[in-house]
């Protein structure tokens, strides 16, 4: 999440993280990591009144932060609730960019080509926190 | 000095008229960063002569450094109180994740006095403080429960801290701990019966804030690095792979690991209640503080039957040396289950294991010369090994229904002065050890330690230097001085200390400089010195003296590590770090 942060945003937080790890029933359960599933037909994209979610080749959505108007459309259309909003109102949403696998360490998150070399679509694979 | 806003708000809490205020401390940020140095001082500033550690005015101060949340493994929360157990300087530190909820919350310390007219909570979110009403948990018996029914009231999930006492804080045992975040403590010198005093029954922080840097490619580039340090050289390895168990079976080795009250320092079992054998056979997760990438939390399964038909439980338990040596060799159990059980029974009152454990062993054997009666001890039959009667004691010692369990809950000096055995209550500065006999840097180090604790100057490493080298007394001495300081530098800046391989001054210099703060190292070691004398004054405005400061025997008739240790060398240490410290005329 502060890999995240710190990558496309000026300050240092936890809030402004595409990624949000979680905890489901407390400490004592597993985590989860919640995060964008790159879907085919993204629905976010699909209600998306500005069109600054844009579908993207291979999965997930491209966005054009000058266009979002801060609806929150996108953060009830998203069924895994991937999407949350800056203090701007505007939306943060994953990029796929696999900086969080980077400083992740214990074999959590991993970062995998999907298709061929040519379609250069990435997923981050990070249903559940060991 | 620093560049970065908001790293020296401190929160003022009363709860006697259920106000509170954010005061900007810039002024003592400057000079002493954050952690344990602020909190000294702004426990020089709160606490008034006079006061007892559980009177209302005696304030809790809860501290985090500049670095907290913004580099990796910087997650320690310096708690400073006066000790209800000792009667004198209290310091203890707990990961988890407070130091991040409290940043991202706003605030740098937590300043906490009065006494609450009912039982409280306190819940911190960002700039949004509430005094709310915890009648309905109070006296719950489990303190894994007290985190289940805050997280559903309060928001944040994830992203929180939920500290909290047990029936023991309630109760004031004198070495109640503070839990937090489930898996990790407020553990020693009694900050949950100081909690309890105050009718505040838990913390709830949480807070969404963001925090500026002067230069994010300078602090991208420098945060890299340390991590890349953390997590691709073996400099923390063990920490993640078995966890401080693993040295249980190396001190048992070098006759460090104190077994049966120090009877011993071996343990005939050591093998079945091993690092090895917890993780090959019981460690299910290892889980982390906020923002460490290391991963130390060793959590074992324990399943256990409660019925006859087939009906099972299983509970999920952190494990760690301290506990291990606590209430396994030092009580002479053989089964990780044993030990898992009776470290179960400790968590759900919130009581500190290293002092229980070493009360129920200074029992144990006063029990074995019969010098209690059975309507003293309520006919628990305390021998080595036996887990269901040590199970009952600890539900007596925070029950307290008598004379006999309430000396037990005000820890093995205030029990041993009461019914004998002080040769054997085996305490070091009034606080009982940790789990340690490795030679005369331990024993000196405990005694001049400020908190009395291993990790003031991590004497128990020194003496197994020692052991390899040979090492004067001079030296000794020379390296608790060196460590007792330099771990005020990263107590100040809350690093763990299991990171202290990492943060080598230099590194420290490089993070400090992307946040805007200037230091050399000579002035960091200054600082180290600096901070250590200020809580030398907090103790002797407790009462303390290392001059009145005596050893149990035990100490000088049990093998060590480095063989038989001499009492009167001991002494001899002792005074020569005395001078080294204040000069010839002053101790």
């Amino acid at each position: 999440m502060m890999a995240c942060a710190r990558t496309y945003y000026d300050t240092v937080s936890l809030k402004n993280s595409a990624i949000d790890i979680q905890t489901s029933g407390g400490i004592e359960s597993a985590y989860v990591a919640v995060v964008c599933h790159a879907c085919i037909e993204p629905p976010c994209a699909k209600v998306c009144p500005t069109g600054a979610l844009v579908k993207r080749k291979g999965g997930g959505v491209v966005f054009h932060k000058d266009l979002c108007t801060g609806c929150e459309q996108c953060v009830g259309a998203c069924l895994v609730g991937a999407i949350h909003m800056d203090r701007d109102a505007k939306a943060i949403v994953c990029k796929h960019c696999g900086i969080c696998t980077s400083f992740c360490p214990h074999d959590v998150l991993e970062m995998r080509k999907v298709g061929d070399a040519d379609d250069m679509h990435t997923k981050t694979s990070c249903e559940e926190v060991k | 000095m620093s560049s970065v806003s908001g790293l020296a708000s401190v929160l003022y809490i009363n709860l006697t008229n259920e106000t509170s205020k954010v005061v900007n401390r810039q002024d003592l940020h400057d000079k002493y960063l954050g952690g344990t140095g602020v909190a000294t001082m702004l426990m020089h500033e709160e606490f008034k002569e006079g006061t007892d550690a559980l009177d209302p005015e005696s304030p809790i101060v809860l501290s985090i450094g500049p670095l907290s949340g913004i580099f990796p493994c910087c997650t320690k929360v310096v708690a400073m109180f006066r000790s209800p157990l000792t009667g004198e300087f209290g310091e203890s530190h707990a990961g988890g994740r407070l130091a991040m909820a409290m940043r991202f919350a706003g605030y740098s310390s937590i300043v906490i006095t009065g006494r609450a007219k009912r039982p409280v909570y306190l819940s911190i979110y960002n700039n949004d403080i509430r005094f709310k009403d915890a009648s309905s948990i109070w006296g719950l018996s489990s303190t894994t429960d007290i985190g289940k029914i805050l997280r559903n009231v309060e928001p944040s999930a994830g992203k929180r801290s939920i500290i909290r006492i047990g029936t023991a804080g309630e109760n004031r045992i004198r070495y109640a701990n503070v839990n937090v975040d489930t898996y990790r403590h407020f553990g020693r010198l009694g900050l949950g019966a100081v909690f309890g005093a105050k009718n505040l029954k838990a913390i709830v922080v949480s807070g969404d804030g963001e925090i500026e840097v002067p230069s994010k490619s300078a602090y991208s580039k420098i945060y890299k690095e340390i991590f890349t340090n953390i997590v691709e050289t073996d400099l923390m390895e063990k920490y993640h792979n078995l966890g401080t168990t693993e040295n249980i079976l190396p001190l048992n080795e070098l006759n460090g690991l104190p077994t049966r009250n120090l009877q011993q320092t071996f343990f005939e079992y050591a093998e079945m209640i091993s690092g090895e054998n917890f993780a090959d056979n019981y460690l299910i997760r290892k889980i982390s503080c906020a923002h460490c990438p290391i991963g130390c939390i060793h959590i074992a399964m324990l399943k256990t039957s409660f019925g006859p038909s087939h009906e099972y439980e299983v509970r999920h338990i952190s494990y760690d040396y301290e506990l291990v040596y606590a209430l396994g060799t030092n009580l002479g159990i053989l089964t990780p289950e044993g030990v898992l059980e009776l470290i179960d029974k400790c968590e759900q009152y919130g009581v500190d294991i290293i002092s229980i454990g070493v009360v129920l062993a200074w029992a144990t054997e006063m029990s074995m010369q019969k010098r209690f009666t059975t309507e003293e001890t309520k006919e628990v039959l305390l021998k080595w090994g036996d887990v269901k009667n040590y199970l009952r004691a600890i539900d007596l010692i925070v029950e307290s229904p008598n004379e006999f369990y309430s000396a037990l809950a005000k820890g093995v000096v205030f029990a041993s002065g009461k019914y004998g055995g002080e040769d054997f209550a085996i305490q070091a500065g009034g606080l009982e050890i940790p789990g340690y006999h490795t030679g005369v840097g331990n024993l000196v180090g405990l005694t001049v330690g400020v908190r009395h604790s291993h990790l003031d100057n991590g004497g128990y490493s020194v003496d197994q230097k020692a052991f390899k080298n040979n090492l004067s007394d001079e030296e000794i001495v020379d390296m608790l001085i060196f460590e007792d300081d330099i771990r005020g530098v990263l107590t100040s800046l809350t690093i763990c200390l299991f990171a202290r391989a990492i943060y080598t001054y230099d590194a420290i210099i490089e993070a400090l400089a992307t946040i805007g703060i200037e230091r050399s190292e000579e002035e960091l070691i200054e600082l180290g010195r600096d901070i250590f004398m200020k809580k030398y004054e907090l103790k002797r405005k407790f009462g303390f003296d290392l001059d009145d400061v005596t050893f149990p025997s035990r100490f000088f008739e049990t093998a060590s590590t480095n063989g038989m240790i001499d009492e009167a060398r001991v002494q001899n240490v002792l005074s020569m770090y005395k001078k080294k410290r204040w000069g010839a005329d002053r101790t």
